[in-house]
C-alpha cells in the first residue's frame, strides 16, 4: 500500500495539474507550489497515492494546481479532513495546506490536535501575517500595530508564533523557511515527508498585495546573512556574512544571547550546538524575533515517535488477534437471548 | 394500566395481563441499573416489554433533591405492547424526593413501596414537603408498603467485609430482590451480571448478591399487608424466533455494521462525546475487529470533517451527535452535499434549543435535518420509530448514501437510544447486498460523471491510478468537474443535486397505512418514536368504531411518492409530534393540506391516554 514507485521518473512539471494558477502575480505561493512539485519529483512520489488537503484562503487553492488527489475543504478544517483520509488509508501520503488565518485562527483547534496526535501528515502553513482572500484584514500572526481595513488605527492584540504554537502542541517535527528560498525548500519538504508523524513547516510567505515586505528585514538578499540563523543538528548556531555571529546561553541564565566571535573573549567553542531533539531549546530558537535576534530557519525540532495512524492500526491488529471478527449474526446472538417456539 | 383479572395460578399468585413499574430514587441510588436488570429478567421470562429511562443531566446531583431524582419505568405484559405505559401501577420511591416527583403519576389504588430509612426529617424537608407525607393523607389512596430498605440492606450484608457506604449502595439490589419476588422474576441473570461486573471486587459482588437475596427472602417471609401478594405475568404470545432485549443504540450499531458489509466498505466512525449519542461511539469502538475504525475527535466539526475525509478515501464515513453538535457540523454537511460523498449522520435528538434538556427526548431537529444548511443543500432524511426499526433504518441509510453518493441524515431519538424492547434477532442474510463499485475506468473520467438513472457521481478514491482529481466546496463544472463560476452551470448543478435526492422517492417503498382505512375521516400522521403511542391510541379508537387511521413516516425527505394523494383522502390530518409542529409544516407546505399540529414539548413521550383523548376531541371538532 505504501509503495512509492511510479513506472518512470516524473519531473516537477508532471505534478502540476492543467488548471491555470490564479494567485496574484508575484505571490510567494507560486514559489512554494514549484518547491513542492520539485520535492515530489525528487522523492519520486506517486501521484495516485498523494493527497493534498486544504482549508480556505489563498494558500488553500493549492490542491487545484497539483496533478494528484486533492480536497479543497472548508475554512480551518483541513487537518481534520486529512486525519480522516490518513486513517482510512494510511498508505496515502497526505499533505495539509493552509494559511495563518486558516490554521491558527478559525482552525487553530484542529492544528493543535493533528500535531499532538502525531498523525503522519505534512502540515505546510503559509504565513503571510495577513488575510489575503478577504482583502487585507490583520491575522493572528500580524504584529501589534498592523493597520488593516478592520484595524485602521493598528491592531492591539499580540500575535502567535506558528512554530512556538506547534512546539507547544507537542509537534515532533517543526521547521521554518521562506517562500523564495528555493534552494532549501524542496529539501525541507522532503525531510518533512520522511519524518514519521505530523511534520509542521512554517513557510514565511510574502503577500505582495496586502502585506508586501513584511519579512524584508531578514529576507531581502542584503539582510539574509544577519537576519537568519540556520539550525542544523549538531552544528554551531552561527550566522552573519562571515559566520562571525552566534548564539549562546547567557551564563547563569535560561536565555539565548547573540555574541560575536572574537569580541569579549568569545570563541567558536562558546557557541551553542543545535540539538534538534531539545524542545526547550527549540522553543527559545523559534521565539527569536528581529531586530535583536536572527530568525531561526531549518529544522528547529525533530524527535520522531510512533504516529497516531500506526498506533491505531497496531491496536486494531492486537484486538483482532485476541478476538477475531465473527459474523454479525453471531455477534447479535452473543449475550442473553431467549427462544420463542 | 394493569388489568386485574383476579385469576390466580396454581401457586396462588394473582395473574396479571400487564403491569407498569417505576423505580425512582436519587441519581446515585442505582435506579437505572435496577431497571435494566429487572428488564433483562423480564425479557428472559418471555414478556413483551417497553422501558423508559428518565434521568437528570447531572451525574450526581445533590443528594435528596427533587432535581436529582432518576427514574426507570418498565411496562411488561402477556400481550404485545408498544409503549412504556402511561402511568405506573407500582412506584418504588427510594427517598422523599422521588415520592414528591413521581407520586402524581401513580394510578389511584396503585402500589407504593417506600424506603422508610430515607424518610428523615432533613430529606423530607429537602424534597419540599412541609410535613411528612407518611403522617398525613397524602398517601391515602394508595396501597403503601413502608420498609426500612436501608436498614434491611445493612443487616443483610453485615457479615461481609465492606464499608457502610458500600453496604448501603446495595439497597437498590435489595429492592430489586423484593420486586423479583413480587413479580416472580428470576434472580440468576442479575447474579451472573454482578459476578461479571465486580469480578475484581468479589466482596462488592457478594454484598450486592446478599442484598438481592435478602430482598427476595423478605418478600417470602414478611407479613405484608394482606392485599399485597405475588403476581405472575404470563409469557406474551409473539412470533417464534430468538429474541434479546435491545436498545436503539445497539440496533443502530449492528445495522450500520450490516449496511457497511452489504456495501463492502469499512466503517470510519468519527464522533465527539455528547448526550445521548455517546453510547454509539462506545458500541462501535468495540467492533475494531470488524473493520471499524473509530475516532474520538477534538470537536463536532473535526468529527464530521474526518469522516468526510475518510469517505473521500473510500471508507464509509459515519458520524453521530445530538442537535447542538449537528448544528456545528452543518458547514461540513454542505461540503458533503456539494462534493457528493457518501456520509451518514446519526442524530440522537434531545430537547432543545441550545443545550435544552440534554437527557430528555424530543423530535425537534426535523427542520434542522431537512432545511438546516446554507445554500440549496438537500439530503435524504430518514427517521427510526422503534428500537427494532433502528436496525433497518441504519441499513437503509447506508444503502442510500452509497447508491446516491450523498450524506444521509438518520434521525434517532434519545428515547429510542435508551429504551429497551425485545427484538427478534434478524438474519443478515435476508438483506440484499448492495456492493459499492469504485471508479476505475480512466477513459473519459471526470469526478462528476453521473449515473444516468440515479444521478450519483462516480466515486474514485485516492490510490487509483489515472483518476487523480481535485474536489472541494467551490461549484464544479457539470461537464468537467473543474472549478466553475459560470452562473448557468451553478443553476444546473443546483437542480441536479436536488433532482438526485428527489429521485430517491422512486427507490423507496410507497407510504402505507399502519392501521385503519386508506381514506376516511381522520388520519393521525406520526414519525419517529411516537409510533407505539399513536398505534395504541388509534387502535383503541378504531375498536370503538371511530374512523381513524395511522400513518407513520420513515422517509422524511424525500417523502414517499404517494403520500400527498394518501393524505388528501382524509377529512382531517392530525400530526402529533414531540416538538412545536415541524412535520406538520413540511406536510402543509409540500401538499397544501390542512394538517393540524398536536404538539407536546415536555421532554417526555406521549401517553396513550392523552393521545386517545385528543383524537376523540379533534374528531368532534
Amino acid at each position: 500500500m505504501n509503495v512509492q514507485s511510479p513506472p518512470e521518473a516524473l519531473k516537477p512539471n508532471d505534478y502540476a495539474s492543467d488548471q491555470e494558477v490564479r494567485w496574484c502575480p508575484g505571490c510567494g505561493d507560486y514559489a512554494i507550489v514549484k518547491a513542492v512539485q520539485k520535492a515530489l519529483a525528487n522523492m519520486g512520489a506517486d501521484p495516485k497515492n498523494t493527497v493534498f488537503v486544504s482549508g480556505i484562503g489563498c494558500a488553500a487553492r493549492f490542491p487545484y494546481y497539483m496533478a494528484t488527489y486533492g480536497f479543497h475543504t472548508i475554512h480551518g478544517r483541513a487537518p481534520a479532513v486529512a486525519t480522516g483520509v490518513k486513517l482510512a488509508n494510511p498508505g496515502l501520503d497526505v499533505w495539509v495546506i493552509g494559511g495563518d488565518g486558516d490554521m491558527l485562527s478559525i482552525g487553530g483547534n484542529h492544528t493543535l490536535h493533528v500535531l499532538r496526535r502525531n498523525i503522519d501528515v505534512q502540515v505546510l502553513l503559509f504565513n503571510n501575517e495577513i488575510y489575503g482572500l478577504t482583502k487585507g484584514q490583520y491575522s493572528p500572526t500580524s504584529k501589534v500595530g498592523t493597520r488593516s481595513p478592520s484595524t485602521p488605527a493598528g491592531s492591539v492584540d499580540s500575535p502567535v508564533s506558528a512554530c512556538v504554537f506547534a512546539l507547544g502542541c507537542n509537534a515532533r517535527f517543526v521547521a521554518r523557511s521562506v517562500d523564495t528560498n528555493l534552494k532549501v525548500l524542496p529539501g525541507l519538504m522532503q525531510e518533512a515527508k520522511e519524518n514519521t508523524g505530523a511534520s509542521f513547516v512554517e513557510i514565511l510567505q510574502n503577500c505582495i498585495v496586502y502585506n508586501d515586505g513584511v519579512y524584508s528585514s531578514f529576507t531581502d538578499k542584503a539582510n539574509i546573512a544577519d537576519g537568519q540563523v540556520v539550525c542544523e543538528h549538531g552544528k554551531p548556531l552561527l550566522y552573519g556574512k562571515d559566520k562571525e555571529k552566534g548564539l549562546r546561553m547567557t551564563p547563569g541564565k535560561m536565555e539565548l544571547e547573540v555574541v560575536t566571535i572574537g569580541e569579549n573573549g568569545v570563541t567558536e567553542a562558546d557557541i551553542l550546538l543545535h540539538d534538534e531533539t531539545n524542545r526547550p531549546l527549540a522553543l527559545m530558537l523559534a521565539s527569536m524575533q528581529p531586530p535583536n535576534f536572527p530568525v531561526a530557519m531549518g529544522v528547529i525540532f525533530r524527535d520522531p515517535g510512533l504516529s497516531y495512524d500506526a498506533a491505531v492500526y497496531e491496536q486494531i491488529a492486537e484486538v483482532t488477534e485476541k478476538s477475531p471478527a465473527i459474523p454479525i449474526n453471531e455477534l447479535m446472538h452473543k449475550g442473553k437471548t431467549w427462544t420463542v417456539v | 394500566m394493569a388489568t386485574q383479572l383476579k385469576e390466580t395460578d396454581e401457586n396462588g399468585r394473582e395473574i396479571l395481563d400487564s403491569v407498569v413499574i417505576r423505580f425512582a430514587g436519587d441519581s446515585g441510588d442505582g435506579m437505572q441499573l435496577t431497571g435494566t436488570q429487572f428488564t433483562q429478567s423480564t425479557a428472559l421470562m418471555g414478556n413483551d416489554l417497553s422501558t423508559f429511562p428518565d434521568f437528570p443531566a447531572e451525574i450526581r446531583a445533590p443528594v435528596g433533591t427533587t432535581y436529582g431524582v432518576s427514574a426507570f419505568q418498565i411496562n411488561f405484559a402477556s400481550h404485545a405492547i408498544k409503549t412504556p405505559g402511561d402511568a405506573p401501577d407500582v412506584l418504588v420511591a427510594m427517598n422523599p424526593a422521588a415520592l414528591k416527583v413521581h407520586l402524581k403519576d401513580l394510578v389511584p389504588g396503585g402500589t407504593l413501596i417506600l424506603n422508610l430509612g430515607a424518610f428523615t426529617g432533613r430529606n423530607i424537608e429537602k424534597a419540599g414537603y412541609k410535613e411528612s407525607p407518611l403522617e398525613n393523607d397524602t398517601l391515602d389512596s394508595y396501597r403503601v408498603i413502608e420498609i426500612d430498605i436501608s436498614k434491611m440492606t445493612l443487616a443483610a450484608v453485615d457479615h461481609i467485609d465492606v464499608t457502610q457506604k458500600e453496604a448501603l449502595r446495595a439497597k437498590n439490589l435489595w429492592t430489586l430482590g423484593l420486586m423479583c419476588w413480587m413479580y416472580d422474576r428470576d434472580r440468576q441473570p442479575t447474579i451472573d451480571w454482578l459476578n461479571q461486573r465486580f469480578g475484581k471486587l468479589p466482596l462488592i459482588a457478594e454484598a450486592n448478591i446478599a442484598a438481592l437475596n435478602a430482598g427476595h427472602a423478605f418478600g417470602e417471609t414478611a407479613e405484608l399487608p394482606s392485599e399485597i401478594s405475588t403476581y405472575v405475568v404470563p409469557k406474551a404470545k409473539v412470533e417464534p424466533g430468538i429474541y434479546r432485549a435491545v436498545t436503539g443504540v445497539e440496533t443502530t450499531c449492528w445495522g450500520l455494521l450490516t449496511g457497511a458489509q452489504k456495501a463492502g466498505l469499512n466503517i470510519f466512525f468519527g464522533s465527539y462525546p455528547i448526550t445521548p449519542a455517546s453510547p454509539l461511539l462506545h458500541s462501535l469502538s468495540n467492533l475494531k475487529a470488524h473493520g471499524v475504525v473509530t475516532f474520538q475527535a477534538e470537536d463536532e466539526i473535526s468529527a464530521v470533517c474526518s469522516v468526510l475525509g475518510a469517505s473521500f478515501a473510500g471508507s464509509l464515513g459515519i458520524t453521530s451527535s445530538s442537535g447542538p453538535g449537528i448544528a456545528l457540523k452543518s458547514e461540513a454537511l454542505g461540503l458533503a452535499v456539494v462534493t457528493e460523498l457518501p456520509l451518514i449522520i446519526v442524530n440522537f435528538q434531545r430537547a432543545g434549543p441550545s443545550t435544552g434538556l440534554p437527557t430528555k427526548t424530543e423530535q425537534s431537529d426535523l427542520y434542522q435535518a431537512v432545511f438546516g444548511r446554507n445554500g440549496d443543500t438537500p439530503m435524504p432524511v430518514i427517521a427510526a420509530s422503534t428500537a427494532s426499526d433502528c436496525y433497518d433504518c441504519a441499513i437503509e441509510a447506508v444503502r442510500l448514501a452509497t447508491k446516491y453518493m450523498t450524506p444521509v441524515m438518520y434521525l434517532n431519538e434519545g428515547f429510542l437510544a435508551n429504551a429497551a424492547e425485545p427484538w427478534k434477532l434478524p438474519d443478515t442474510d435476508d438483506v440484499e447486498p448492495f456492493p459499492v463499485k469504485f471508479a476505475s475506468e480512466t477513459e473519459g473520467f471526470h469526478p462528476y460523471l453521473r449515473d444516468e438513472k440515479t444521478l450519483a457521481r462516480n466515486w474514485a478514491i485516492p490510490g487509483t491510478e489515472g483518476l487523480e482529481h481535485r474536489i472541494g466546496g467551490i461549484e464544479k463544472d457539470y461537464d468537467s468537474g473543474n472549478i466553475s463560476y459560470d452562473s448557468d452551470n451553478h443553476h444546473k448543478m443546483t437542480k441536479v443535486r436536488a433532482q438526485k435526492i428527489l429521485g430517491i422517492a422512486d427507490d423507496i417503498p410507497e407510504q402505507e397505512v399502519v392501521s385503519g382505512n386508506n381514506s376516511g375521516k381522520m388520519v393521525v400522521v406520526g414519525w419517529g418514536s411516537t409510533f407505539g403511542a399513536i398505534e395504541q391510541a388509534t387502535r383503541r379508537c378504531q375498536e370503538d368504531g371511530l374512523d381513524v387511521s395511522h400513518i407513520h413516516i420513515r422517509y422524511i425527505w424525500p417523502l414517499a411518492r404517494n403520500l400527498g394523494e394518501l393524505l388528501k383522502g382524509f377529512d382531517k390530518i392530525l400530526v402529533p409530534e414531540m416538538n412545536n409542529g415541524q412535520l406538520v409544516t413540511l406536510l402543509r407546505s409540500e401538499y397544501l393540506v390542512p394538517a393540524e399540529s398536536l404538539a407536546q414539548i415536555t421532554g417526555q413521550p406521549f401517553k396513550v391516554g392523552d393521545l386517545e383523548r385528543e383524537i376523540r376531541s379533534r374528531m368532534e371538532d
